[in-house]
């Protein structure tokens, strides 16, 4: 199949050798039959005044605009209209309204009014000429002789050096984007004897206090008081980053629903367990826990882990079980992790092994 | 009320001493309190009687699924068919039947919200008898709840902190603006909005059906009654943008781009390369 | 500009406007540039201004764009709130968020113009996304529009990823619940997945420049890009001129339609007024993205109905259905259930969509240039194929937004995953097959009114007492759109003594293409040649003959004086079919 030849100065088709098996002639244009208001100088008299109005509704909308704009309150008492705020409604009918008067009567000029008879424009070849191919192709070729880089190899060879090893800077002047991961991710600030506090009061908790069914959503006692820990105040970004890593959920369950891993017969108290409340899938934080259950599902992507179950995933696309938190109780009888935890937290990464 | 009427009586006392006055302040409330409040008065007055009601109403209406002394039954196969309610207190009484959960019309995963069966005094009644069986939480005080009890010049650092509480501990089931959340196996959690501040504070004390518990000793009573007003807060404040389409978050925004955008402009488009009306004249003027 | 170059082309006339239009010329020679594009031809078809709803949305968007970046703080410096919403008053937060705060509450308008910079946003994804789907539908990204095509594609992708970079900005709770899951995706990239975030994130997780980078990416490297490719698409669309529909009149060779000056000035114009005014009606009276309501970013906050925007739904929907595959081997870790669904997919989709064209090319052999658009029927397997596209596209779309479904219809949310999970794989099958046989029928029912004329809905009785439905030949025009299909051809395997000394894998892959070639076109009901047509007017003619011995005799007694023949056949009650108008006839009138 060879490409089609456009001739714009020929703009029949009968050169075109599909066009000659069409099976039906073409009819050509339907007769173009005129608008009221091509024929009817009322009509057009009313049209006219029709899109006239438009933009005069359009005027008025926006100085209405103005008004709403120095008439409604914002700010801590605002003023309402059927319960919404009432600059932003008034403000954005008036605006609406304004904008849309204006492009509606801008079509219906165009539909009533302007000239309605189609017509016709030639395509053209979108190729070039071939003697423009030819000039172009010569002329290129003079000047790639002409600098000698087919030649002199090594001019080419070093300049393709050159431009590559430019790359290098290009790389290494991102190094400083970021400090290198180190072994951030493998832990938290959790440590032995750090109490496990409620989360926003950070009031610590006694075990007798937590009921059966109950969940605490709990960080570590160090970021509401520092010094018990040796610790410089987290703040500011240094406090969500830690956040993000040592979010808690403590929950009660009846001791005999529990079914601890090996290893982890002494990790709760009294049915009190404690997991981290990052999700292993993509790092949602989750508390959503049903109490009969013992079942914790994520919001983001619903994985759902049971925390009767050392955290195991029973549902969706999270693949790790949640890392759990050891826990016991201090001297003075609040509860306190008795290590960080023994996992990475959170999403899994390629050198997490 | 006994507490209110107290204070006021203390006021009149200070600012008009004397013994006859004092006496006589003392009279009058005990008075106003005895004509004011009868049920309440006789309520205390006989618990054992509200008991033995209760118990009447309890094994007519619960005994069938939580068992004759609410010890609970337990089907065939081991599973809970109506839980025991030994020691979940009046509180829970308070808000399963108060919000018409209870009695359930049929077994389901969860308890919708119906009309309410009983008056307010066969439910005291009841909540009086769950709460013999065993030690539980009581039905809160209106103090503990009402975020009207906040003094004035603390209400907005309340609100605030109510909000921290709520973002940090209730969000995740029961989404940002409190219009609820789904929960796995056709369970959810449900709108709190509209919900009586009482009802509110006693789910979070009791952790009906899915809820967790959250206990006076570790989210306080004040820190609940915070949440509280946070949420009246919500629910009052103006829809600043607009209609909220339900608060549903960006799914529902979604849709109202596809129809209400993308839909109306496909609309105008159709307007816009549609022929306009033809006239059956032939043309003359044009 | 334009006007100004009409009247230069007339120096005549010392009008003030000529006088400016003179001086530009004289520097610039712009009259050369202007003289053709002044009265350029567009066609009028309404699919035609899908695209227009992008480019005016874009324009929103970058008007209301301004305003916003006069108050915003793209900082996450740690500030006290102390502005007009009281609910978070007293509160840390970042500056990001405050002055979001501030451009919602303190500012008039401001929260208008943020409402309607993100409905436009909303708007110019979808709109791309139709305006792609009409241009696959009719074949508009054949050659020689392939270019335009790939170029749309990554408009796509770039809108896309200027979007997800725009909702990050404000730091609330579900925006940086968003950027905490593309962390975790960026973090299961094989090897270097860590080091990334780490870069990116300026160290651990949130970091505080996050912001400050998104919002250079967003305000300043995106659309800039965005403007130079959309320059680019509209100069090729000019260079090349618009496709338009087969019909009588239209040709390869031409475009039909009415000028640029002053159609579709006012026209496109208008419609820049419409889709302005329809998304600032949408700013004024529906709230979106109310992050007053979310609250300041906390990694340990989340709320139920964590949902990215509209147009990542896709990607939500692939993470929530897949299973929790992860492999541990050799001490890495390689998280099949966050890679597959969140950067191998997406990639596989976008470059699927690029390539489409030279797909189909090397499938069909269709090198023609083609400036006719082709009837979705015409070319069932590719309508089909975007059928089944919608339907995946719909499906994963719904799985990503299944605790809403549950909650809304109370429907059980493990029970939607696992039938999504299913779905994926049945239904699009089913749809493709569905639609494609749809088309082909549709085929068959152009083939039939071409051979046999329209059912005119005339019930006949014959003599004999027999019933029989009249058929009428279809208008010469209706038939000459018809059969605008140009003819078509399956690829044919080279003769095998051709294949002497070919490797063998190029020979397995011209018997693949022979076979895709004889699926593709297969099935479809070729045109009927002049020479069948002809014969089915002669047959058609002899019947009328028959049956109407004297066709004058059955004309109705109400006074129809129209002509007694309509499109050259005897009048047997056909007027009343609905396609003719008939004097004196009222019930059709309304």
């Amino acid at each position: 199949m060879t490409d089609l030849v456009h001739d714009p100065n020929n703009p029949t088709t009968a050169g075109n050798p599909d066009a000659v098996a069409h099976p039906v002639g073409d009819p050509g244009f339907a007769e173009h039959r005129p608008r009221p208001t091509d024929v009817d100088p009322a009509a057009e008299k009313r049209a006219e005044r029709q899109i006239a109005t438009f933009f005069g509704l359009s005027s008025l909308m926006a100085i209405l605009f103005c008004v709403a704009y120095f008439t409604f309150d914002i700010g801590d008492d605002p003023d309402t209209i059927l319960g919404m705020g009432a600059s932003n409604v008034t403000l954005g009918l008036t605006l609406g309204l304004a904008l849309l008067f204006i492009g509606i009567g801008a079509i219906q000029w165009s539909r009533k009014l302007m000239s309605d008879t189609e017509i016709v424009e030639m395509r053209h070849a979108l190729r070039s000429p071939d003697e423009d191919r030819e000039e172009a192709i010569t002329a290129f070729n003079t000047g790639v002789e002409d600098s000698g880089i087919a030649r002199r190899p090594l001019i080419r060879n070093s300049l393709l050096g050159a431009a590559g090893t430019l790359l290098l800077p290009v790389i290494v002047a991102l190094r400083d984007l970021g400090p290198l991961p180190g072994d951030a991710l493998y832990h938290t600030v959790w440590k032995e004897g750090m109490r496990v506090v409620n989360d926003v009061s950070g009031s610590p908790i006694r075990p007798e206090w937590v009921r059966i069914g109950q969940l605490v959503n709990a960080e570590p006692e160090v970021f509401y008081n520092p010094e018990p820990y040796d610790s410089e105040p987290i703040e500011g970004h240094h406090l969500l980053a830690e956040k993000a890593k040592a979010a808690l959920i403590l929950v009660r369950m009846q001791p005999d629903d529990i079914t601890p891993a090996e290893g982890r017969e002494n990790w709760g108290v009294d049915g009190i367990l404690a997991y981290s409340k990052i999700c292993t899938h993509v790092g949602c934080p989750i508390s959503l826990w049903e109490q009969q259950t013992h079942h914790l599902l994520c919001p983001c992507h619903q994985s759902t882990f049971d925390l009767a179950d050392n955290g195991k995933v029973i549902f969706g696309p999270a693949a790790r079980a949640l890392p759990q938190l050891p826990l016991a109780v201090d001297d003075e009888g609040y509860l306190i992790a008795t290590s960080d935890f023994t996992e990475p937290v959170g999403p899994s990464f390629w050198e997490r092994g | 009320m006994r507490l209110l009427t107290a204070r006021l009586a203390a006021r009149r006392r200070s600012r008009l001493a004397g013994p006859i006055v004092l006496l006589l302040g003392l009279l009058l409330t005990g008075g106003a309190y005895a004509l004011l409040s009868p049920a309440q008065a006789e309520s205390t007055g006989s618990d054992t009687d509200d008991v033995a009601k209760g118990r009447e109403l309890f094994l007519v209406g619960c005994s069938s699924c939580h068992g004759k002394n609410g010890e609970g039954v337990v089907d065939k196969n081991g599973d809970n068919y109506g839980p025991s309610l030994v020691g979940v207190g009046a509180a829970a009484v308070d808000f399963q039947v108060g919000t018409g959960r209870m009695p359930m019309a049929n077994p389901s995963q969860q308890a919708p919200v119906k009309r309410v069966a009983y008056n307010d005094e066969e439910i005291s009644q009841l909540a009086a008898f769950v709460a013999s069986l065993g030690p539980g939480p009581a039905i809160p005080d209106a103090e503990k709840y009402d975020p009207e009890s906040i003094p004035e010049d603390e209400r907005q650092e309340a609100i605030v902190r109510g909000g921290e509480f709520f973002r940090t501990n209730c969000t995740a089931c029961h989404n940002f603006a409190a219009s609820g959340g789904a929960l796995p196996d056709g369970k959810y959690a449900p709108s709190l909005l509209g919900v009586e501040p009482r009802h509110v504070y006693e789910a979070m004390l009791t952790g009906p059906q899915q809820m967790p518990v959250f206990s006076d000793d570790v989210l306080e009573p004040e820190q609940k009654r915070d949440i509280i007003a946070y949420l009246q807060s919500i629910e009052e404040q103006p829809k600043y943008g607009g209609t909220t389409l339900g608060s549903y978050g960006p799914v529902a925004e979604g849709m109202v781009a596809w129809i209400g955008g993308i839909g109306v402009l496909v609309g105008f488009a159709v307007w816009i390369a549609s022929h306009t009306a033809r006239s059956s004249r032939k043309g003359t003027k044009a | 500009m334009s006007t100004h170059a009409k009247t230069a082309a007339k120096p005549a006339k010392p009008s003030r406007v000529g006088a400016v239009a003179n001086w530009v010329d004289e520097r610039a020679g712009i009259a050369t540039a202007a003289k053709k594009q002044v009265r350029k031809v567009f066609p009028d078809h309404w699919s035609f201004m899908l695209g227009e709803i992008a480019l005016w949305s874009f324009v929103v968007l970058l008007l209301t764009g301004v305003f916003l970046s006069l108050w915003f703080k793209p900082g996450m410096g740690e500030v006290i709130y102390d502005g007009s919403y009281e609910q978070l008053r007293g509160l840390h937060m970042s500056e990001a968020y405050a002055s979001t705060l501030e451009i919602s509450f303190d500012v008039r308008g401001g929260l208008l113009m943020r409402q309607m910079h993100h409905w436009a946003a909303m708007l110019f994804i979808a709109a791309m996304f139709v305006h792609l789907m009409r241009v696959f539908l009719t074949g508009a990204f054949r050659k020689p529009r392939e270019l335009n095509w790939m170029i749309g594609g990554v408009l796509l992708l770039l809108g896309i990823l200027e979007g997800f970079a725009g909702y990050s900005l404000p730091d609330d709770l579900l925006s940086g619940t968003g950027l905490r899951i593309a962390d975790g995706l960026v973090k299961a990239t094989p090897i270097v997945g860590t080091y990334m975030s780490f870069f990116m994130f300026g160290g651990e997780f949130p970091g505080d420049v996050i912001v400050p980078r998104l919002y250079i990416v967003h305000v300043l490297l995106i659309p800039g890009l965005l403007l130079a490719l959309i320059g680019a698409h509209m100069m090729l669309l000019v260079y090349q001129k618009h496709t338009q529909w087969p019909g009588p009149g239209k040709t390869e060779e031409n475009v039909v339609g009415y000028p640029m000056l002053p159609i579709y000035a006012a026209k496109a114009g208008g419609y820049f007024f419409i889709v302005f005014g329809v998304t600032a009606l949408l700013g004024g009276l529906v709230s979106i993205n109310p992050v007053w309501r979310y609250g300041p970013y906390n990694p340990a906050e989340v709320t139920a109905g964590s949902q990215p925007d509209w147009y990542m739904g896709v990607a939500e929907g692939l993470l929530r259905i897949f299973p929790g595959w992860e492999t541990e081997i050799f001490g890495v870790t390689i998280s099949w259930n966050v890679m597959l669904p969140g950067q191998i997919f997406p990639m596989l989709i976008l470059g699927g969509t690029l390539l489409y064209p030279f797909i189909e090319q090397w499938i069909t052999g269709d090198k023609r240039e083609h400036h006719l658009l082709q009837r979705p029927r015409n070319a069932p397997n590719r309508t089909a194929f975007l059928a089944a596209m919608m339907s995946l596209y719909g499906l994963l779309w719904a799985a990503g937004g299944n605790d809403i479904l549950a909650i809304l219809f109370n429907l059980n949310l493990n029970h939607i995953t696992y039938f999504m999970r299913v779905a994926v794989f049945v239904i699009p099958p089913i749809v493709f097959w569905l639609t494609r046989r749809w088309c082909i029928s549709l085929q068959r029912h152009d083939h039939e009114k071409l051979l046999h004329g329209y059912e005119t809905g005339v019930i006949m009785r014959s003599p004999e007492g027999a019933y029989s439905e009249r058929h009428l030949p279809i208008s010469e025009a209706e038939a000459y759109y018809i059969t605008a299909q140009e003819p078509e051809k399956v690829y044919e395997l080279p003769a095998e003594t051709d294949m002497n000394g070919v490797a063998n894998r190029k020979a397995r892959a011209m018997k693949l293409r022979a076979r895709m070639s004889k699926y593709w076109f297969g099935d479809n009901v070729p045109r009927p040649t002049r020479e069948e047509l002809e014969a089915a007017r002669l047959h058609a003619e002899h019947e009328l003959a028959q049956h109407d011995p004297d066709g004058h005799q059955h004309l109705p007694a109400g006074g129809y004086t129209g002509s007694h023949e309509l499109d050259g056949h005897p009048v047997d009650g056909h007027q009343f079919d609905g396609r003719h108008s008939v004097e004196g006839e009222e019930l059709r009138k309304h």
